[in-house]
C-alpha cells in the first residue's frame, strides 16, 4: 500500500520540475568545478562547502514547502482506509529518496568520475545521509505548525542554526574555556549536528586534519578510527530517525 | 453501527464537541442539522479519525476506532469542501483513489460520476475546476466503492437544482439497500423527502435525536423546516 502512495508523491515531484532543475545545475556546477581546477582534489575541496551548505538548504526548504502544498492530498488520503503512519512515512520516503536521487546523479555522479577515492565516496555519502536527515528535519517543521509561512521561517531558522549559528555557540564556548582541555567534549558537542559530523569525516579522509593542531590529532584519533566512524554513522542514523519519528507521532494526533 | 460515547473536543477555549453521545443504526437516514458552528462537522470528522476527541470514545461495528483504520473501508465520505490535489486531472484523481481501495472486491460504482457528467471532462485540472464540479467530483468518489455507511457533509450545497436532484435520487437508493446515510445540511427543505431521524446540534451539544414521524406528531408540522422551527420556538419558551 505504502509503495502506490509513494509512486504517486515521486511521479508527483518529478513534475514539478523543481528538483529536476536542482539537478540539472548540480551536475553543472560539479562538472566545472572539476574541469576549472587543475588539481581535482582541490575541485573535491570546492564541492566540499556545496554539499555542506547547498544540500540541507535545498533539502530543508523543498520538502517543508513541498509537505505544506501536499495538505489536500494528505486530506484526501486520510479520509481513506489508510494508516496515518503509512501515508507520512510515504511522503518522507517520495521526498527523500528523489532529492537523494538528484544528489547522486547532481554531485555523486561527477565526483565518482573525476575522484573514485575513499574521500569522492566519504562527500557521496555524506551528501545523500545530509540530503534524508534534512528532509526528516522539514517533516518535523511542517508538521509543528499548521501556518505555512511560520512553518518555512522554522525550517530556515533550523538550517541558519546548523550551518551557522551551532558553529558560533561552539566557538564562543571554546574561547569562554579555552583554560581548559576541551577536546574530548568538542566530540560530544559535533554530535549535536549533523553537518559537523559530516564535515569532520570528509576533512579527515582529505588528511588535512594536521592544519587543525592539537584538537585535529584528537579528533583523528577518535573520528578516524573504525568505532569513531561505526558511531558517527549510528549518531546520523539517529538524527535521520528521532525527528521523523516525532513528526509521525506528531502527525498521529494531529487534528485535519 | 456507529456508536459515539461521550465526545469532547476543545479548540482553545471553545468548546466544539461537549460530552456527544449518539447511537446510529444501519438502514437509518440521518440528518444531522444544527446552527453554523454547532459541530456537526467535527463529529463527522471525529467518525473519520481526521480529528481526535480529547475524551470519550467511537465505537463502529462494536470496535474502537481509535488507531485503527481499517474501518473506513466501509465509509464513503463526502467532505463540506473537497480539496484535492491541484495539478492532477479529475482522471488521476480517481484512478489513484481506485488504485488505493482496489483490495475491495466490489467494482467501482461509476453511475454518479457519468449521470454528472464527469466521465467527458476527466482530462481537467482540478485547480480548473468550479465549486460546483469539485462537489460533483467528492459525491462521485464518496458512492464508488458501495460502502455501508455514507457520510455526506452538505452535499448539496453549490449543486445545480438537476445535479442536486440527481445526488438525491442516489441517496434514495442507496437508502433502499439498507445503508446507513449520516447527510448534514442547512436546506431542510430538500431532506423531507430522504431522512428517517433528526438530530439536533447546538453549541456542541446533541438537543435532541428524534425520528422524523415521531418529531412530525409531536409539533403537528409536516414539513421538517417547520418542525424544527416550532422546537427552536418552545425550547426557547421553556
Amino acid at each position: 500500500m505504502m509503495n502506490k502512495i509513494i509512486k504517486y508523491i515521486i511521479v508527483d515531484i518529478v513534475r514539478n520540475k523543481i528538483v529536476l532543475i536542482y539537478t540539472f545545475l548540480s551536475l553543472v556546477i560539479s562538472l566545472s568545478v572539476f574541469n576549472l581546477e587543475s588539481n581535482t582534489a582541490k575541485g573535491l575541496l570546492s564541492l566540499l562547502n556545496i554539499i555542506l551548505i547547498i544540500v540541507p538548504l535545498i533539502s530543508i526548504i523543498f520538502s517543508t514547502i513541498y509537505v505544506y502544498n501536499s495538505s489536500e492530498f494528505i486530506e484526501l488520503l486520510v479520509s481513506q482506509p489508510l494508516k496515518r503512519k503509512n501515508i507520512w512515512l510515504s511522503l518522507f520516503t517520495g521526498l527523500s529518496s528523489s532529492l537523494s536521487f538528484a544528489f547522486l546523479v547532481g554531485t555523486g555522479l561527477p565526483i565518482i568520475l573525476y575522484q573514485p577515492t575513499s574521500t569522492g565516496f566519504m562527500m557521496v555519502l555524506m551528501g545523500v545521509l545530509l540530503t534524508i536527515i534534512f528532509t526528516g528535519i522539514a517533516m518535523l517543521a511542517a508538521v509543528s505548525t499548521r501556518d505555512k509561512a511560520r512553518g518555512i521561517g522554522l525550517a530556515i531558522l533550523l538550517w541558519l542554526y546548523f550551518s551557522l549559528i551551532f558553529d558560533a555557540l561552539v566557538l564562543f564556548i571554546l574561547f569562554q574555556f579555552s583554560d581548559y582541555p576541551l577536546e574530548k567534549p568538542m566530540i560530544l558537542l559535533s554530535f549535536l549536528n549533523p553537518i559537523d559530523l559530516g564535515r569532520i569525516e570528509i576533512l579527515l579522509k582529505m588528511d588535512i586534519s594536521a592544519l587543525m593542531g592539537y584538537t585535529g590529532a584528537v579528533f583523528k584519533d577518535f573520528f578516524g578510527t573504525g568505532t569513531g566512524i561505526v558511531v558517527t554513522t549510528i549518531v546520523l542514523f539517529l538524527w535521520i530517525f528521532l525527528p521523523v519519528w516525532v513528526s509521525v507521532k506528531k502527525f498521529g494526533s494531529k487534528d485535519l | 453501527m456507529i456508536i459515539a460515547q461521550n465526545i469532547t473536543k476543545k479548540f482553545g477555549k471553545l468548546y466544539a464537541l461537549n460530552n456527544v453521545s449518539l447511537q446510529c443504526s444501519k438502514g437509518e437516514c440521518i440528518a444531522l442539522i444544527g446552527p453554523n458552528a454547532s459541530g456537526k462537522t467535527t463529529f463527522i470528522k471525529c467518525i473519520l479519525g481526521m480529528v481526535s476527541p480529547d475524551a470519550g470514545s467511537i465505537l463502529f461495528n462494536g470496535s474502537l476506532i481509535s488507531k485503527s483504520w481499517l474501518y473506513r473501508t466501509q465509509i464513503g465520505y463526502m467532505p463540506q469542501i473537497g480539496r484535492y490535489p491541484e495539478n492532477m486531472t479529475i482522471g488521476q484523481v480517481f484512478d489513484m483513489i481506485e488504485d488505493i481501495r482496489s483490495n475491495q472486491k466490489t467494482t467501482p460504482d461509476k453511475e454518479l460520476l457519468n449521470a454528472f457528467g464527469l466521465d467527458k471532462m476527466m482530462h481537467k485540472r482540478m485547480r480548473t475546476l468550479s465549486g460546483g464540479t469539485r462537489q460533483k467530483v467528492s459525491a462521485a468518489l464518496s458512492f464508488l466503492f458501495d460502502a455501508e455507511v455514507l457520510i455526506l457533509d452538505e452535499p448539496t450545497a453549490g449543486l445545480d437544482p438537476l445535479s442536486s436532484e440527481i445526488l438525491k435520487g442516489k441517496i434514495i437508493k442507496e437508502k433502499e439497500k439498507g445503508k446507513l446515510i449520516l447527510i448534514t445540511s442547512h436546506v431542510l427543505s430538500e431532506l423531507d423527502d430522504l431522512v428517517t431521524e433528526i438530530i439536533y446540534m447546538q453549541e456542541g451539544k446533541v438537543k435532541f435525536h428524534k425520528p422524523l414521524k415521531i418529531l412530525r406528531e409531536q409539533t403537528g408540522e409536516e414539513k421538517l423546516s417547520r418542525a424544527i422551527a416550532r422546537i427552536i420556538q418552545t425550547g426557547n419558551d421553556e
